[in-house]
C-alpha cells in the first residue's frame, strides 16, 4: 500500500488530537473570570476553608494541570507534556481520582454500545440503500425511503425514549437502563452475558438510528452506479441477482460513501453522552454528563480529549480498511 | 449574436451584453424575473408534494413563532388545573403540566427561540462552509487551499457534541443566539469540503474558462458564474443543517446542560423525563408534545431540502417556465443547443 497516505493521514490524527488538547487548555483560561476565580468556588466548596490565593493555585494546578501562576507559554508546556507524555489529565474534583483511571473503567462499556451501533446502522444503512435502489420505484422503495426519511427526523435520543416506552415500560422486554441486572456475577456464565445485551441493546439501537442517516445518500450512489454499462453486462451475462446486487453494485456505490462513514464514526461515538443519559448507562458519556452536572472540570476536559482520542482511532482504523476496500488510493489521491 | 459598437470593442462589454443581449423594457424584464424567480419555483414546488408539505409545516412554526405568540399568553404556573389530560378543555386543548401550565402555551412560547437558535446556527455554519469552500475552490493547489482543508479536516473528525457540552458547560449561553452560534461551530466542514469540489468542478466548466481568458475579473466570475450554481446546495445543505440543529438544542437542553432560562422543547422534556412521566400516564402528554413538535418540525425540514433538490433543478425549472417562447431569453436556448 501507499505509506505515503497513511503517514499523511496520521499526522493529520495528530494534528487534530493537538488541536483539541489546546481548545481545552484555552478554554481554561477563557472561563467566565480566569481559570482561578472560575474554579475557586467548586474547589472550595469541596475542601471548605481557606480563600489563600497561592494554596488556591497549588490546588489547582494539582487537579488540573494548569497553574495559573506561571506565564501562559509555560502552563501550556506543562499542560502538553502532561498530557502527552504522562497521560495524565489531572484529578476530578469531586470523585478525587485520576481522571484517567475514571475514564478507563466506563471506557469498555461506552465502546461496547457504539461499535455495535455502528456496525448495526452502517450495515442497515448499505442494506437498505442499495436493496431500495435495486427496486427503484417499486412499493418496497417508496416505503422503506419514507421510513427512512421519518426516521431521519426524529432525534436518537428520542428513538431512545420510544423505545424504553414501549419496550421497557409497556412490555417488559428489555430493562429500562443500566448496563447490568443487579445480583448478576460477573463472568463467563450464559445469566451475566445474556443481561449484558439486554442492557446495551437498546442504547445500540438508538445510536444506531443516528448512524442510519447515510441510506439515502447510498440510495442516489446505488441509482447512479445502476446506470452504468458494466451492470447491464453483467445483467446479460446471466450473474445471479444477488451477486450483482453485493459485488457489483454494492461495492461500487459504497467508495464514495466511505469517507462520510468515516465522518460520522465521530458523531455515533459523541451521541453516546446524551443516550447514556437517556438509558442511565454508566459509560463515558455519562460520566462526562456528571461533570457537566457538578462543574468537574478536569474530569469533563479529560472525558472530551479521550472522545477525541477514540474517534481519531476508530477514523484511523477505517482509513487503513479503506486502502484495501478501494484499489485507486495506491494510484494517488483524489 | 453581439454587435460590436465599435472596431475596438471592450471584452469586458461583450461579457455584460451577453447576458442581456436586446434591450428590453423594464415592465418586460420585471415579467421574466418574476417567472424565473418566482412562478416557475412555485410551480415546481406545487408539483412536488414534498417541498409543498415541507414548506407548510415550516410556514406553520413561523405562524406559531410569530403570530401565536401574540395570540396565546405566556403560560405560568396554576394557570390551569395541575394534570389535566388533553382534548377536555378549550383552554387546554393539549392538557397541562405538573405546575398547571398550559402544554399548548408552552410549545408556542418555545418556538422563537427555537427559530433564533436555528438562524444564528444555519447563518453561521452555512455561511462560513460557503466562504471556506469557495476561497479553497478558488485557490485550488495553493497553500491557502491545503491550509483551509486541514482545518476542516481538522474540525470534521473531532467529536462535536463533547466540545459543544464542554464549551456550553464553561460559557452557560443564556441568549439563543449564542446558543445558535456555538452549535454552528462544528457543522461547517463538510459543506465546505462539498462547495469546495463543487467550484472545482464548475471551474472546469467552459463558460467558466471562458469567462476567465476573457479577463473578466474574478469577482465578477464568482458573482454571476460560481455563486449562483452553488446557491442549490447551500439551501439543501442549509435546511439539513437547521435540522441538525434542533437535535443538538434541544439535545442539550433535554440534558439539562443548557441553562433552562426559557421555554424550550428538550427544557419540558427534560422535566418531563426527570419526573418519570414515562410510566405515569397522566403526565404523558407533557413528553410526547414537545417530541412530535420536534418530529414535524425536521420531518419539514427534511422534505424541504429534498423537495429544494428539484426545485433547483435547472432542467426543470425551464420546462416550468414560460419565459423561452417568447424568444427573449436566446441565451437559455443557445446553451440548451450547445449543450446536447
Amino acid at each position: 500500500m501507499t505509506p505515503k497516505y497513511l503517514l499523511k493521514r496520521l499526522g493529520q490524527a495528530i494534528l487534530t488530537f493537538f488541536v483539541t488538547m489546546t481548545v481545552s487548555f484555552l478554554l481554561y483560561q477563557a472561563m467566565p473570570g480566569g481559570p482561578t476565580e472560575a474554579m475557586r468556588s467548586v474547589i472550595l466548596s469541596q475542601s471548605g476553608g481557606s480563600v489563600d490565593i497561592d494554596r488556591l493555585n497549588r490546588m489547582i494546578q494539582l487537579y488540573t494541570n494548569v497553574n495559573p501562576d506561571q506565564p501562559m507559554h509555560v502552563q501550556y508546556f506543562n499542560y502538553a507534556s502532561d498530557v502527552i507524555l504522562r497521560q495524565d489529565l489531572g484529578t476530578s474534583f469531586f470523585k478525587n481520582e485520576e481522571v484517567t483511571t475514571l475514564i478507563m473503567q466506563r471506557i469498555p462499556w461506552s465502546m461496547f454500545i457504539s461499535v455495535y451501533a455502528l456496525a448495526l446502522g452502517y450495515s442497515l444503512s448499505i442494506f437498505l440503500g442499495v436493496m431500495t435502489a435495486y427496486r427503484e420505484k417499486s412499493r418496497f422503495d417508496s416505503t422503506v425511503s419514507s421510513l427512512i426519511i421519518g426516521l431521519n427526523s426524529i432525534p436518537y435520543y428520542i428513538v431512545g425514549v420510544v423505545l424504553i416506552y414501549f419496550l421497557a415500560i409497556q412490555n417488559n422486554y428489555f430493562p429500562t437502563g443500566g448496563r447490568i441486572g443487579s445480583g448478576i456475577a460477573a463472568g463467563y456464565n450464559p445469566e451475566f452475558m445474556l443481561s449484558l445485551v439486554q442492557h446495551a441493546a437498546l442504547p445500540a439501537i438508538s445510536m444506531g438510528a443516528l448512524a442510519t442517516s447515510g441510506a439515502l445518500a447510498m440510495r442516489g450512489n446505488a441509482v447512479r452506479v445502476l446506470g452504468e454499462d458494466y451492470i447491464r453486462v453483467a445483467q446479460l451475462r446471466g450473474l445471479r441477482e444477488t451477486r450483482i446486487a453485493t459485488q457489483y453494485l454494492g461495492h461500487n456505490s459504497i467508495l464514495p460513501m466511505y469517507t462520510q462513514f468515516m465522518i460520522g464514526i465521530a458523531g455515533v461515538f459523541s451521541s453516546a453522552v446524551i443516550v447514556e443519559e437517556v438509558f442511565a448507562y454508566p459509560g463515558m458519556g455519562l460520566l462526562m454528563f456528571e461533570a457537566v452536572k457538578t462543574q468537574d472540570y478536569p474530569l469533563l476536559m479529560g472525558t472530551l480529549l479521550v472522545f477525541t482520542a477514540i474517534s481519531l482511532t476508530a477514523i484511523f482504523i477505517a482509513d487503513l480498511t479503506y486502502t484495501l476496500i478501494d484499489p485507486r488510493i495506491s494510484v494517488g489521491e483524489e | 449574436m453581439s454587435e460590436a459598437h465599435s472596431d475596438t470593442f471592450d471584452l469586458k462589454d461583450l461579457y455584460d451584453e451577453d447576458i442581456d443581449p436586446d434591450p428590453e423594457s423594464r415592465a418586460d424584464r420585471a415579467k421574466r424575473f418574476l417567472e424565473m424567480n418566482v412562478v416557475a419555483p412555485a410551480r415546481i414546488a406545487a408539483d412536488d408534494w414534498r417541498a409543498l408539505v415541507g414548506g407548510a409545516i415550516l410556514a406553520f412554526f413561523l405562524l406559531m413563532g410569530t403570530v401565536g405568540v401574540w395570540l396565546v399568553e405566556r403560560p405560568t404556573s396554576g394557570d390551569a388545573p395541575v394534570l389535566a389530560a388533553p382534548f377536555e378543555s378549550l383552554a387546554y386543548p393539549l392538557g397541562t403540566d405538573v405546575f398547571g401550565q398550559p402544554i399548548h402555551a408552552q410549545l408556542i412560547h418555545a418556538t422563537p427561540g427555537m427559530f433564533k437558535m436555528i438562524f444564528a446556527g444555519a447563518v453561521v455554519s452555512v455561511g462560513f462552509a460557503a466562504l471556506v469552500g469557495v476561497v479553497a475552490g478558488f485557490e485550488h493547489g495553493t497553500r491557502i487551499d491545503s491550509f483551509l482543508m486541514t482545518v476542516t479536516d481538522v474540525v470534521i473528525t473531532i467529536p462535536g457534541l463533547p466540545l459543544i457540552i464542554v464549551i456550553t458547560a464553561i460559557f452557560q449561553p443564556e441568549n439563543p443566539y449564542i446558543v445558535g452560534v456555538f452549535l454552528g461551530i462544528d457543522n461547517w466542514p463538510g459543506l465546505a469540503r462539498t462547495v469546495r469540489s463543487q467550484v472545482l468542478s464548475i471551474r472546469e466548466e467552459s463558460y467558466v474558462e471562458a469567462s476567465e481568458i476573457m479577463g473578466i475579473p474574478l469577482s465578477s466570475i464568482l458573482r454571476r458564474d460560481i455563486l449562483s450554481q452553488l446557491m442549490p446546495y447551500v439551501m439543501i445543505n442549509g435546511a439539513l443543517t437547521s435540522r441538525r440543529i434542533i437535535f443538538e438544542s434541544v439535545g442539550l437542553y433535554f440534558l439539562g446542560i443548557l441553562p433552562f432560562t426559557t421555554f424550550n422543547w428538550g427544557v419540558m422534556m427534560n422535566l418531563a423525563y426527570e419526573g418519570n412521566a414515562l410510566t405515569r400516564p397522566d403526565m404523558l402528554p407533557w413528553m410526547v408534545a414537545p417530541m412530535v413538535c420536534i418530529f414535524l418540525l425536521s420531518f419539514g425540514l427534511v422534505l424541504l431540502s429534498q423537495g429544494l433538490d428539484s426545485l433547483f433543478n435547472v432542467r426543470l425549472r425551464a420546462r416550468h417556465a414560460n419565459t423561452s417562447k417568447k424568444g427573449t431569453s436566446k441565451n437559455n436556448q443557445s446553451q440548451a443547443t450547445g449543450g446536447d
